[in-house]
């Protein structure tokens, strides 16, 4: 039952890099860089995803005017088998790396890891990525992405884009709180087709978690976003607070909601992957508590922590949500 | 947690299904692939001047290209999420899960990648054709003779 609270940590700089469908959602002017198609000037959709990671770190280090040698150590984690993305790009950089994986819960996880360098001072300066591509996703958890299978209306649409923070012990305006690692939460449910649902409990439980392990609740937090449940996993989720009778409001939001206009743009229930909690936190929730809209925001990022061979063998999802609290300080 | 707190919630949040719809305009469409294959039949035996035997296979190559092309081009799959089995049942579907297997392992090369992704999710149907067909021919011979 941990919660760890962060005293001296702070967001040195942020960055965000995205596809051509998230490029045309609500967000495109929150994005650093966007890319005209999913091959992102590459041969593969492998190394397309590569590129963005690249660009994504590229980005962040140098708004901090620092140089991959500045920084002491560099977290990572993407959707495709080992790591792919990450090893290869943490290939290049010459710099300390672990490698995490946590599906699309991956955001969190390494921020709260490299938050946890920092605080402990093993680290000065310390980088965090993830990145995730639907052309790679699908191809490794579900099909070939010209196959032509009728997809279900419970699915959702894993995000291309790439995401990156770096952070520091030195004073800045956005300062890393609070997180709260989650604990595999699997109540059999088996439909990969609908991970939303399936990693909504997850959320629910880190959440009641949190609030009993820091004594808040949904009135201390100017907005809580889930990482990538999309429509009906959010839907369920609320109704689960409504049951416990949880002041909720318009506190709780849904990441996989924000980046895509779900009424216009043709991705059935929302935006789901790694990318999709790391580049709506990056480009648009931060940029709001820098702004002063926001003082408090919690980004808990789900992940279904499921292999295709599993599932084909019949077994339930597990599932994971990790809870970073990012606030405003006024230190600086 | 409460497993059947959670699966009794979880009820109220499964969206509807249109089969109704999706059965109908399945029927549609696959019935315009009929119709289509009827028509190139018909054009086939008038301007090469062939029997219906021969023209069949050539009706048939014909739809597995043009589901190749349009594969490769990235409409296919957009109209199979419309069209659903319309599409999926006829040899369009089996020529597009050849065709998009294909497309994905290209970039692993011509040995690892296409030659032994192909069949990736061709590969049931071929083998449990190709064991039917034994079987039933197997059944025709004994019960029938041949």
């Amino acid at each position: 039952m941990t919660t760890i609270q962060f005293h001296h940590v702070y967001v040195a700089s942020r960055s965000a890099v995205a596809g051509s469908l998230e490029a045309q959602g609500p967000l495109q002017k929150y994005f650093d860089k966007t890319y005209e198609d999913n091959y992102c000037n590459e041969k593969s959709f492998e190394k397309a995803e590569r590129a963005m990671v690249y660009d994504a770190c590229d980005i962040a280090l140098r708004k901090a005017n620092q140089k991959p040698s500045d920084v002491d150590i560099i977290f990572g984690g993407d959707l495709i088998n080992q790591l792919t993305s990450s090893h290869y790009f943490a290939r290049d950089t010459n710099v300390p790396f672990i490698g995490m994986y946590a599906a699309c819960a991956t955001s969190s996880l390494i921020i709260g890891q490299a938050a946890m360098w920092i605080e402990q001072g093993y680290a000065k300066q310390a980088l965090a990525f993830t990145s995730s591509h639907v052309a790679t996703a699908e191809r490794q958890f579900r099909y070939p992405n010209e196959y032509g299978v009728q997809k279900k209306a419970t699915t959702t649409s894993t995000v291309t884009g790439a995401g990156a923070i770096l952070l520091s012990g030195q004073p800045s305006l956005i300062k890393v709180s609070a997180f709260t690692p989650g604990k595999i939460c699997d109540w059999n449910y088996s439909d990969a087709n609908d991970m939303g649902v399936a990693m909504a409990p997850a959320a629910y439980d880190t959440l009641n978690r949190h609030f009993q392990n820091t004594n808040t609740d949904f009135t201390d937090y100017d907005l809580i976003a889930t990482g990538d449940l999309s429509q009906l996993g959010f839907s369920f989720l609320m109704d689960l607070f409504y049951q416990d009778e949880h002041p909720v409001e318009h506190r709780l939001h849904d990441c996989g909601l924000m980046i895509y206009d779900t009424g216009k743009q043709d991705v059935f229930c929302g935006g789901s992957g790694c990318a999709c909690s790391m580049c709506v936190s990056m480009a648009k929730l931060l940029q709001e508590i820098e702004q002063g809209t926001y003082q408090r925001v919690m980004v808990i990022a789900t992940g279904a922590l499921l292999s295709p061979v599993a599932i084909q063998q019949k077994e339930s999802i597990p599932c994971i949500a990790h809870a970073i609290v990012y606030e405003r300080s006024e230190g600086k | 947690m409460d497993q059947k707190r959670l699966q009794d919630t979880a009820k109220a949040h499964v969206p509807k299904t249109h089969k109704g719809k999706n059965a109908l305009v399945a029927f549609i469409s696959g019935g315009v692939i009929g119709a289509i294959g009827q028509g190139l039949c018909y054009v086939y035996m008038q301007s090469f001047e062939i029997d219906k035997e021969t023209a069949l296979p050539m009706v048939i190559v014909t739809i597995i290209l043009i589901t190749a092309i349009t594969t490769g081009f990235g409409i296919y799959d957009k109209a199979a999420q419309y069209c659903g089995a319309g599409l999926f049942i006829p040899i369009s579907g089996f020529a597009n899960s050849l065709t998009s297997a294909a497309m994905e392992g290209k970039s692993e090369g011509p040995i690892y990648g296409i030659g032994s992704n192909m069949f990736k999710l061709a590969g049931s149907v071929l083998t449990y054709g190709i064991a039917s067909a034994f079987f039933f021919g197997a059944l025709r011979y004994l019960l029938f003779g041949g």
